[in-house]
Order: structure tokens, then C-alpha cells, then sequence
């Protein structure tokens, strides 16, 4: 790359060649991938023309299955093939005990923080379930694109907690993917619209997945997307409405509650059929086959579907009204509702959530579709591929995060729909004299008892120099990213004594662990992890050039004297030579030393970007 | 970065007074994050994406502590040199607290009436407005900022952390009946 390009003025030096980058939705049932193409956001059908993945992994002894060929032997091979691991993400397995769902896998014993399942090709966690539904949407997407992806979004249910969230990111950095940011799905869903209608207002998105419900609650203004409230429940969904219609077969054709796997997934399956059918028509027919080989018939009508379904529906309402409140607002505020989710083509559904926000819910967009569409184009923009553009996302966490006191006691540091980036600080003290140590209990949840919330980390700050009870001033820190995740760092203050995690959850895995998941997934790409960390720092590199280059034309002289602007130049130089030729230890700390030696442009050119905003000037009107 | 030392109305380009221009507020905010937010960096530097991050977090602290009435009125206080201790600060109005009282015993009873939901969203109704007649009271307290006014104004919102925490309770009573369904 030539450094010092010349160029006409208000003309861009080199056109930035298109990078490759794609949504995915990683849903529950299904799994989706869209990419932008000349322009206009598209999902990627694979070879055979279908644009869903079922996300359904199986594991055999001679390789693994995603999909549908995967799906089709759910029935038969049930211990080997993983339905709806999104329900087990990021949770531990006295979690996935409560949640009540009939699940035939056999879970590994033992006290793992990350329960396993077992398989003919071995023990898996969800986390590596999950990859393997990512490693497949990104083969289509890169044969699709005819290219190596620089990048992508994955779409996360807004009601997620950090561990659910966590776990999803380790699912793509064991896949070996860069994630760009983890995106709500409602969110995603209303960049699909917004882009589409350009109404500003607000709005509400209801979005009724297979296993995950979400409200979120929006406004939307000139392009930015401002997410006021957001609300749910993750673990509710269309699969649920199945159960519901799955134990009315049971009681009706008097099969067992421990009824053998195979009859459970039949059944399963056959309530998912008479759910679809009861969209279209008042009443359908349903047949089971039973252990015995005997049959059992049935008519299911869609008045009755209705009173099973209408609890399970209601439960959501809930939600709904409380986002509304926490957004300051009535239901006559919202202007339209927006549909998302396989399970809003229930037409009870689509009723009672009507009434409730008192409009007509809007359908335009196929509800299977739309999140991975708005995952496309802000993964397009994010990557760098429209540096115009005017839309941003806002969004806020959506749970309450918190911190253990006395008594059992949360002390709630970042209430829930924060706008996030977030970072808040609260000092707590020593309760004994002498004390050295301070444990330091991190939850998420409304409930004022610890024993009511999520538990997401413990950690303890040590070496406090003993001082009287009180006296010792201990800060704790909570930032949480624009992916949504938490980072705590806790410090106490006269001593400078510093304890930090990344909130790596309770139920996470750990670093090593996900190290040597990355190698074993390597491997089988051929290539070691020496070559692969040189290569990502070369990228690294490289990016650090390139922004660096661009900035010096767009305005380098206007910020930088003669002496400045040369310092940078050579110290681009040197970056350059040491990329080409050094390992990745060399490049790292020769990136390393070329941010510390150019942070004042930085910060300058952060700070003038900040005055063009607040003058109301956009970049054009100086040049 | 950000120029840390500019107050929080500065940044966003308004007057430094307890009654804020909502509009010219939120759409400043909205015209800073484009410029600063982490989103438009999602692709840069490391360097570039810490930056932009605390820029952001700082935006959104200081959009946040303007839009609340009650975190506004302690900042203000702040700036007057006055600052309340983190909460724990409890105003000595007999009939005030009287009052406070007699609204808890009623949110208490509400679980028990035929339609608790609408006693709820009544009682909250009645709370906003005790908080809207403070917000009253303290512009005007705010605008004078004499010693004596400020300590009126202080004393206001230790009030309005009270009905705040009411309020913040009859949430909780209503996700509690939910949680109940």
C-alpha cells in the first residue's frame, strides 16, 4: 500500500475494496445467514436452494451433520443429535433441570461449569454445538461470496443474560470467527424495517422465537436507532407452544410421561406439524405412532389449540407492559408493532398482542428473515463498507447488574435498560478491623435477594492493608461493552491495590478451554495456531496501518505540524518493515508502540469529530 | 479524548439550569454517539475502539443524569458545590414522612383488591405527580440559586428520592403479581 497517495481534494485516495461480511441469526429451530449484495441485504440459500438451516447438529462416528440431513435422523438417533441448543447456552445444568424440558440427552456427570452431552463422536457442550451451526453458515456464506469473511454479526436474543451472551461469542472464536458485535435481535429486526419504511417514531418489535421471547421497545430518528426498553423471557417460545400441544396428545392417547426418546421426538415433532397446519386451517388431524406399534388418531381444532396456547401467549404480555413502563410510555405511544419469529404466524398470537398495543401487527417482512437481514446490513456498515452512513444503533442492557452486600443483599450498580457503553463505580468498605480481603459476588437480575439472581462471577480483591473496619475504600467498576458483556474490575483506593475479571460467568468456559477448542478446530483446517496468531497479527497490523493512512489524508495536515505529521509517517514506516518480515511477537509490539506514539493524533482527530458533531457541521462542509 | 473538563451541560451545548431543553438535548446526544460511539470504529484500531468507547460511556453518563430529574438536581447541586451524600440523606419533614407512610400502606394493600394492576397504575399516577410538583418547585429554586433556595432545592430532592423508591416498589409489586400468573 503506497503510504503517502496523493489525491484531489473531497476525493477519497483509494476506493476501499468491499470487505466481506455476514449476519447470522443463530436461532433456536433455525439458523440464518445474509449478507449485503449490490446494495440490498439478502439471505444465502445453500446449494439446494434453501434459505434455512435447521439448527440441529448430529454427531456420528464418522463425522458431524448440520441441518437437515441432521434434523431427519432427530426422530432415530436422538442421544446423538442436538436440537435447540440455544436453550442450553450459557447455562449450567441444574439451569437446564429447571427449565422442565423433556431432554433425551445424557448429560455428562460431574461439577463442570459447562455441562457436556454425550455423543457417539465424544462429550460436546453447547458452546461447541454452536459452532459447528457457525462453521457451516459461514462455508455457505464464503462459497456464496467467493471469499474469506473479514467479519461477523451474530443476533442474540435481547433478553440474554452475559452468560448466555459470553457462551455465544466463544461459540464463533471456536469456529475461529471475528465477531463484529453481537447484535439484539429485535434490534436487527427493526434496522430490516427502519431501512425499509425510514418512519421515524417509535416502535415496538415482539419477537416470539422458537425457544426465546423479546420486546423491545425503540425509537427511531434520523437513522438512529434508540432502543428505549426491551423485555422477555429466555426460555419461551414456539417450542413451548408445542409442549402445550405435544402433553394434550399424551393425555388424550394416554402415553406415559416416560415414554421411550423416539416416541417423545415423534411426538414433538407431530405437535410442531398440527401447530403450522392450525395457521391456515380451523382444525387438522394428528397421528401418532405409538411404542407398540399401534396408532393413534386425533383432530385438533384451532379453538382449542387456542385455549391450550392462550397462557403461554398471555406470559408474554407481562413483559410487554413492563417495557413499556420502563420506556415512560403508554400503548398508544407506539406506533406500529413489528412481528418477528417464526411463532408470530400463530394467528392467536398476532391477535392478542394486537389488542394489547391496540394497532394492527406488521407482517411485511418474513418474520423467519428479517432478523438476519438487519444483521447483514449492519454487519456491512460496521466493517467499514459504507463510512457515510448515517445509522447507529443504541441499545441497552437488559437486566439489572449487580453486586453481593450484606445480608444476602444486591446492590444494583447498572440498572436494566442502561444505554450502553456503560461504566458506573460504587465504593464499599471493610466490615471487620484487619481485613485484607474483600470477596466480590457479581449478579444479574431484578430480585433484591442474591439468592433470586443470576450468579455471574465471583472474585476476591486481596492484599488490603489492614486498617480499621470502614476505612478501607474499595471501588468496584462495571463497564459493559457495546456487545453487551460485563467486565468488573474492583480496586481499593488508598493502597492501589487492583483486582479485575472479565466476567467470565459461572457457567463459562475458560480460556484454556476454549484455546484448545480453537486448536482442535484448527487442526483440521491444517494450520497451526503459530501460523494463525502471526497471520491475526498481520491483520492487526495491517488495519492499523490502513486507519492510520486514511486518517493522514483526510487530515493530517490539518492537524499536524510539519515535525508531527513526519514522526507519524516514519513511525507508519517502520510498522510496515517490521509486519513484512517479523513474527508476531515483533509486529505486536511494534503496533504496540506506534499507538503509543501516535494517541495524541487519535485523541485529536476523536476530539474534532466530536466538534463537527456538536457544530452541526458534517465532514463535507470542510473540504 | 473527550475534554473531561467540560461539565455535562457544556458537552451537550445547553445552559447550565435545572429546566432542560429535551429536544436540543436528545438531539445533541443523538449527533455526539455518531461521532464517537463504538459502532463507527466496530473495524479500527484497538487504540481507536478504547477511545471511543469512553467517549461514549461518557456521553451516555452525562445524557443520562440530564434526562432524570433527580440525578439532574444532584449533579446541579454538585456544581454549586453542594454534594449530597450517595442517597442516605433523609429529609425531617414530619408531615412529609407522615404522608410517605400512609402512600406505603396503600401500595401494601393493593395486592389484595380485586384489580391490584389498576390500584397499581393509579398509585403510580398519584406518585408522578407529587414528583412533577417538586420538579416545579425546584426550577424555580434552581433559577434563584441562593444559598437559601439551593438548600430548599436539596431538600426537595431528598423528597423526590423518597417517591422515587415508592415508585421504584410498586414496580416491584407488579413483576412480583406477574411473576405470580
Amino acid at each position: 500500500m503506497a503510504l503517502l497517495q496523493l489525491s484531489e481534494p473531497g476525493q477519497s485516495a483509494a476506493p476501499h475494496q468491499h470487505r466481506l461480511a455476514v449476519g447470522i441469526d443463530l436461532g433456536t429451530t433455525n439458523s440464518l445467514v445474509a449478507a449485503v449484495r449490490s446494495g440490498k441485504a439478502v439471505t444465502l440459500p445453500n446449494d439446494d436452494g434453501e434459505h434455512l438451516l435447521p439448527s440441529v447438529v448430529r454427531y456420528t462416528e464418522n463425522g458431524i451433520e448440520v441441518g437437515r440431513q441432521a434434523k431427519e435422523m432427530a426422530a432415530k438417533d436422538p442421544l446423538n443429535t442436538i436440537i435447540s441448543v440455544k436453550r442450553l447456552i450459557g447455562r449450567g445444568l441444574a439451569d437446564i433441570k429447571s427449565l422442565g424440558n423433556q431432554l433425551p440427552y445424557q448429560f455428562q456427570d460431574g461439577d463442570a461449569a459447562v455441562p457436556r452431552i454425550h455423543t457417539a463422536r465424544g462429550d460436546v457442550s453447547s458452546v461447541e454445538v454452536s459452532s459447528e451451526i457457525l462453521k457451516s453458515l459461514v462455508r455457505r456464506a464464503e462459497s456464496s461470496l467467493g471469499g474469506e469473511l473479514e467479519g461477523i454479526v451474530i443476533t442474540v436474543p435481547a433478553y440474554f443474560d452475559d452468560a448466555q451472551r459470553q457462551a455465544t461469542k466463544d461459540a464463533a472464536t471456536i469456529a475461529g470467527l471475528k465477531v463484529l458485535r453481537l447484535l439484539n435481535e429485535p434490534t436487527a429486526a427493526a434496522v430490516a424495517y427502519g431501512l425499509d419504511t425510514g418512519s421515524d417514531g417509535v416502535h415496538a418489535i415482539y419477537d416470539l422465537g422458537g425457544g426465546t421471547f423479546d420486546i423491545s421497545i425503540l425509537r427511531l430518528n434520523k437513522g438512529v436507532f434508540e432502543v428505549l426498553s426491551t423485555g422477555g423471557d429466555s426460555a419461551l417460545g414456539g417450542d413451548d407452544l408445542d409442549h402445550a400441544i405435544a402433553e394434550w396428545i399424551m393425555s388424550q392417547a394416554d402415553i406415559d410421561r416416560d415414554a421411550d426418546r423416539s416416541t417423545l421426538r415423534q411426538l414433538m415433532q407431530v405437535a410442531c406439524q398440527a401447530k403450522e397446519a392450525l395457521t391456515e386451517s380451523d382444525s387438522t388431524a394428528i397421528s401418532v405412532v405409538l411404542a407398540d406399534g399401534a396408532s393413534w388418531q386425533g383432530e385438533l381444532s384451532r379453538e382449542h389449540f387456542n385455549i391450550l396456547v392462550d397462557p403461554l401467549i398471555r406470559k408474554t404480555l407481562a413483559p410487554c407492559r413492563r417495557a413499556l413502563r420502563d420506556a415512560g410510555l403508554t400503548p398508544e405511544d407506539i406506533e406500529d408493532v413489528v412481528m418477528v419469529g417464526g411463532s408470530t404466524r400463530v394467528p392467536r398470537v398476532r391477535e392478542l398482542v394486537g389488542e394489547f398495543f391496540r394497532t394492527e401487527p406488521l407482517v411485511d417482512i418474513d418474520p423467519d428473515r428479517v432478523v438476519a437481514i438487519g444483521a447483514a446490513i449492519q454487519a456491512d456498515i460496521l466493517v467499514g463498507n459504507k463510512s457515510d452512513n448515517e445509522m447507529l444503533l443504541l441499545d441497552v442492557n437488559p437486566l439489572s447488574l449487580g453486586i453481593e452486600t450484606m445480608g444476602g443483599l444486591v446492590e444494583k450498580l447498572i440498572p436494566r435498560n442502561t444505554t450502553i457503553p456503560v461504566a458506573r463505580a460504587q465504593e464499599f468498605t471493610t466490615f471487620k478491623d484487619g481485613q485484607t480481603a474483600m470477596a466480590v459476588h457479581v449478579l444479574q437480575g431484578e430480585r433484591e435477594l442474591v439468592v433470586d439472581n443470576r450468579s455471574l462471577a465471583r472474585f476476591e480483591l486481596r492484599g488490603i492493608p489492614p486498617m480499621v473496619a470502614g476505612a478501607a475504600r474499595i471501588r468496584v467498576t462495571f463497564s459493559v461493552d457495546a456487545d453487551g458483556l460485563l467486565s468488573v474490575e474492583a480496586q481499593e483506593q488508598s493502597s492501589g491495590v487492583r483486582a479485575s475479571v472479565e466476567v467470565k460467568p459461572s457457567y463459562g468456559l475458560t480460556d484454556g478451554e476454549i484455546e484448545s477448542m480453537l486448536r482442535e478446530s484448527i487442526d483440521h483446517a491444517q494450520e497451526d495456531m503459530e501460523a494463525r496468531k502471526l497471520r491475526e497479527q498481520q491483520v492487526e497490523a495491517e488495519r492499523v496501518i490502513e486507519a492510520l493512512t486514511a486518517a493522514l489524508e483526510d487530515d493530517g495536515d490539518a492537524l499536524l505540524n510539519a515535525d508531527e505529521r513526519s514522526s507519524v509517517e516514519s513511525a507508519l514506516r517502520t510498522l510496515a518493515e517490521i509486519t513484512r518480515n517479523g513474527d508476531h511477537a515483533a509486529i505486536k509490539s511494534a503496533v504496540d508502540a506506534l499507538e503509543k506514539s501516535c494517541e495524541f493524533y487519535v485523541e485529536r482527530r476523536m476530539n474534532a469529530s466530536v466538534r463537527k458533531a456538536m457544530s452541526g457541521h458534517s465532514v463535507d462542509d470542510f473540504e | 479524548m473527550l475534554d473531561f473538563s467540560k461539565n455535562y451541560f457544556e458537552l451537550f451545548g445547553l445552559p447550565v439550569d435545572y429546566i432542560v431543553d429535551t429536544d436540543h438535548l436528545s438531539t445533541h446526544y443523538r449527533e455526539l454517539q455518531k461521532a464517537v460511539h463504538p459502532d463507527r470504529f466496530a473495524n479500527s484500531t484497538e487504540q481507536e475502539r478504547r477511545l471511543s468507547m469512553q467517549g461514549s460511556v461518557r456521553i451516555n453518563e452525562a445524557y443520562e443524569t440530564l434526562k432524570d430529574p433527580i440525578l439532574r438536581a444532584r449533579y446541579l447541586l454538585s456544581l454549586h458545590g453542594i454534594d449530597m451524600e450517595h442517597g442516605q440523606e433523609t429529609t425531617r419533614d414530619a408531615a412529609f414522612l407522615m404522608e410517605q407512610m400512609e402512600l406505603r400502606e396503600a401500595l401494601e394493600e393493593a395486592r389484595d383488591q380485586p384489580d391490584p394492576y389498576q390500584v397499581i397504575a393509579a398509585f403510580m399516577a398519584d406518585v408522578n405527580q407529587r414528583i412533577n410538583a417538586l420538579i416545579a418547585q425546584m426550577a424555580i429554586q434552581f433559577e434563584a440559586a441562593t444559598p437559601e433556595q439551593l438548600e430548599a432545592a436539596r431538600e426537595n430532592l431528598r423528597k423526590m428520592q423518597f417517591l422515587k423508591k415508592l415508585r421504584f416498589d410498586a414496580e416491584s409489586l407488579e413483576a412480583e403479581l406477574d411473576d405470580a400468573l
